[in-house]
């Protein structure tokens, strides 16, 4: 999401890098280039000067300007701030003892605020609680069937008993409470932060249910409105944290920066795709690692711990060193590689690929041909896949017919196999390992 | 050849190398606990003068002592939206046109219209059915949008039929039905799963089989980024095409105006997969503006044609350049 501005960054920092020493005046043009590209992500004009200042003091300080790579302390200053200015740390949503704890969703329309409900509701239920979900959008046509289908799907109840969002809110939460469910998670109408009559009925709800915590759903593609929306939620029903949405897109999510400096309140969760298991929780770490080029890694490797075996993948690797891979390897490696998630969102975490900057980023694939490609090697016999070279035209014949491909799509697959192995060989060469890019200054891995 | 290759073999070799490494992984900073009312509150912000009018203050700017009035001129429009770019021009433009005297609004607000102008109108066939594709990301207002456009045509006179194209949102169908009601349309809808071309051919085949003037077609959100869901909206297209006969007479874009600058690329990736023909721009009714319609009106030609202005069924209106630049420099 904030691949354009992780260039734009690379840009101006590749000219810091190349002079050694700071002087002021660099600096602040650096800075000129910044303020543009935070900007052109969205980020609120007040935050982004905020921010900026806050760089150049730190930047032209003593210790900045007479270190031996004054570059890198500046860019270790811009990413310290962009994570200071995201809420510093991971805030960990948490509930009170209380039974039941009550969280309130409110947003405008369109933000996610019904899916956000789903996607907590899913994780409370997976935690082992039982949660309740309340529609209390009586605005919106069938906003309430939405989130009876969503609850159905997840399997968690679904309420909404009244005429007006007050009564509907504080009937759900009688009905939690005589039923002793854990969690009450109440879903309000969208409303627009200027629309009075809507703000006070949220704040009404507010009152009404006394909730433990009011979050505030946030497209992350929002613009400039970002911090007049959370400035006008928060003032109205004292919003205690965000949800950020739609992450998976590839909005730069200045909104991220903005709402969370304006508010003094965390974002405590993104929303990363359209299923109800798609959320996760915030790091503004990896948030502020992602601007500054260092590629969402820690992301992908909780993915990676979660869902593959390391001592297959330690194999596999030995195998792509001394070149004895297989096709059977490589379908192997696809079936591994699709556990991790769709391959444009795993290149999009990947760490900037030095000289090539985002050419890896910018690399447009689809599932799809993975996909023909899985069936193609399926077809393949055992031998067929040890020793491609046996495939000659009757065979490709048959196994194109076998996958339902063409023997013109077995032949690139073949071609492709040839040059994803030697990828790895020359990635890999030797018995050095692998050099990824980015990885020898990550944070977080020691 | 496809590459799609590249990505396997990066995330292999990474996650190879990092099961080799057995990298430990040591959570970067210390979880800190956020419970209810032990946060900070938020930094006391002055009211924002939402009531002055936004004219006023660039006036105000160059009736007073300003240090640099383009540079704040700048600022402003970037706060609507207008990207730091575009506006960067926009100012440009201006100032090379500037005289004394002369009123530097009037000077801003021509020069957004002029960049809007054109023909805004939606270009609907008489005779034989219309058809109307209706694109955009989730929660953008798409189907509102068509709510509105539906009762506006059957205002105008026409007969209006509506497809729920949208099968993988849950309740989407039942949203367009309540709409399809509401202004007296007939609908074509399926269960929800089903193939959305599936729906789109019915709908054109029903939408003639009783005459109907226009026909309206519903798609599901997608995120423009999501390929897959990209090529299933080609392929919506390329039904619609066959079942008509002709392409669909206007693709519509639905971006909603509290939208960044990803407006930008929303524009273009569902005009490379489905040639957009204009935007609906929705939720004018906030305080956001929209301002980043000129760089997708620049870049990519794409007129606005439609705004919207509320939740009400009427609340949908054409496209005028001059009221939105107007808008544009007014709170």
């Amino acid at each position: 999401m904030f691949d354009a501005l992780t260039g734009r960054l690379d840009g101006i920092f590749k000219k810091l890098r190349t002079r050694g020493k700071l002087h002021p005046k660099q600096v602040d043009s650096a800075l000129d280039e910044m303020r543009t590209a935070l900007l052109d992500a969205d980020v609120a004009v007040e935050v982004a000067d905020d921010l900026l200042q806050r760089v150049r003091t730190r930047a032209l300080s003593e210790e900045v300007m007479k270190s031996l790579t004054p570059a890198q302390q500046v860019i270790k200053v811009v990413r310290d701030e962009l994570q200071e200015t995201m809420g510093g740390t991971q805030a960990t949503f948490q509930l009170p003892g209380a039974k039941p704890a009550v969280i309130m969703m409110a947003g405008v329309q369109g933000s996610g605020k019904t899916t956000a409900c789903a996607k907590l509701g899913r994780m409370y239920k997976e935690k082992g609680k039982r949660p309740l979900l309340v529609a209390a959008d009586l605005w919106r046509p069938a906003a309430i069937d939405q989130l009876v289908t969503l609850g159905q799907e997840i399997d968690v109840p679904v309420v909404s008993e009244g005429k007006d969002a007050v009564k509907v809110a504080k009937s759900g939460l009688k009905h939690a409470q005589r039923e002793g469910f854990d969690v009450v998670i109440v879903d309000t109408a969208g409303r627009l932060h200027v629309d009075e009559d809507m703000m006070r009925e949220a704040r009404r709800v507010k009152d009404a249910i006394r909730p433990h915590h009011v979050l505030m759903a946030c497209d992350a593609m929002t613009g400039q409105d970002a911090v007049v929306q959370a400035r006008a939620f928060m003032r109205e029903i004292d919003t205690t944290g965000f949800v950020l949405t739609k992450l998976d897109g590839d909005a730069r999510g200045g909104a991220a920066l903005s709402i969370t400096a304006v508010t003094g309140r965390p974002v405590f969760f993104a929303g990363t795709g359209e299923r109800p298991a798609d959320l996760e929780p915030f790091h503004p770490d990896r948030m502020a690692s992602r601007i500054m080029g260092m590629g969402d890694v820690l992301s992908l490797i909780d993915k990676a711990q979660e869902n593959l075996d390391a001592d297959r993948a330690a194999e596999a690797a030995k195998k792509m060193m001394d070149a004895s891979f297989t096709l059977e390897d490589f379908l192997e490696q696809m079936e591994q590689v699709r556990k991790l998630g769709p391959l444009q969102d795993l290149l999009a975490m990947l760490p900037g690929v030095p000289g090539g900057k985002n050419a890896l980023k910018e690399l447009q694939v689809d599932d799809g041909h993975m996909a023909r490609a899985e069936a193609i090697i399926r077809s393949m016999t055992r031998e067929e896949r040890r020793d491609p070279a046996m495939i000659g035209g009757p065979r490709r014949l048959r196994i194109a017919r076998g996958s339902g491909t063409t023997t013109a799509e077995v032949n690139a697959l073949l071609k492709e196999f040839e040059q994803a192995r030697k990828m790895m060989k020359s990635m890999l060469g030797g018995k050095r390992m692998p050099r990824i890019p980015g990885m020898p200054n990550l944070p977080g891995l020691g | 050849m496809e590459l799609w290759w590249i990505p396997v073999v990066v995330v292999s070799i990474f996650v190879a190398a990092l099961a080799v490494l057995r990298v430990s992984r040591r959570r970067g900073a210390t979880t800190e606990s956020v419970v209810p009312g032990t946060r900070p509150g938020p930094a006391e912000a002055p009211p924002s003068r939402r009531t002055e009018a936004l004219g006023a203050r660039i006036r105000s700017l160059f009736g007073g002592a300003v240090d640099d009035p383009w540079a704040r001129l700048e600022e402003l429009l970037v706060k609507a939206d207008v990207g730091p770019s575009t506006a960067g021009r926009v100012v440009t433009a201006v100032r090379d046109r500037y005289t004394s005297g002369s009123d530097p609004v009037e000077l801003v607000s021509d020069e957004v219209a002029e960049i809007l102008a054109g023909d805004g109108a939606l270009d609907l066939p008489e005779g034989r059915l219309a058809v109307i594709m209706v694109v955009g990301v989730n929660g953008s207002g798409k189907t509102t949008t068509i709510g509105k456009l539906a009762s506006r045509l059957a205002r105008a006179g026409r007969s209006v039929s509506l497809a729920g194209s949208d099968t993988f949102r849950a309740a989407a169908s039942e949203q367009l039905d309540i709409w399809a009601r509401r202004a007296d349309a007939h609908l074509v809808i399926q269960q929800r799963g089903a193939d959305p071309g599936s729906v789109a051919f019915d709908a054109v085949k029903a939408a003639e089989a009783r005459g109907s003037d226009v026909l309206i077609v519903d798609t599901a959100g997608r995120l423009h980024t999501k390929q897959p869901l990209m090529d299933e909206l080609r392929k919506v297209r390329r039904v619609l095409e066959k079942a008509a006969g002709r392409p669909p007479d206007e693709t519509l874009l639905v971006l909603d105006a509290t939208t960044g600058q990803n407006g930008i690329a929303q524009a273009r990736a569902f005009t490379d997969a489905v040639e957009v023909t204009g935007v609906a721009l929705t939720k004018l009714d906030g305080t956001a503006k929209g301002g980043f319609v000129l760089a997708v009106r620049e870049q990519l030609g794409l007129p606005v044609k439609l705004i919207g202005m509320g939740e009400a069924i009427e609340d949908l209106e054409p496209f005028e350049p001059r009221t939105f630049a107007d808008r544009l420099l007014s709170a």
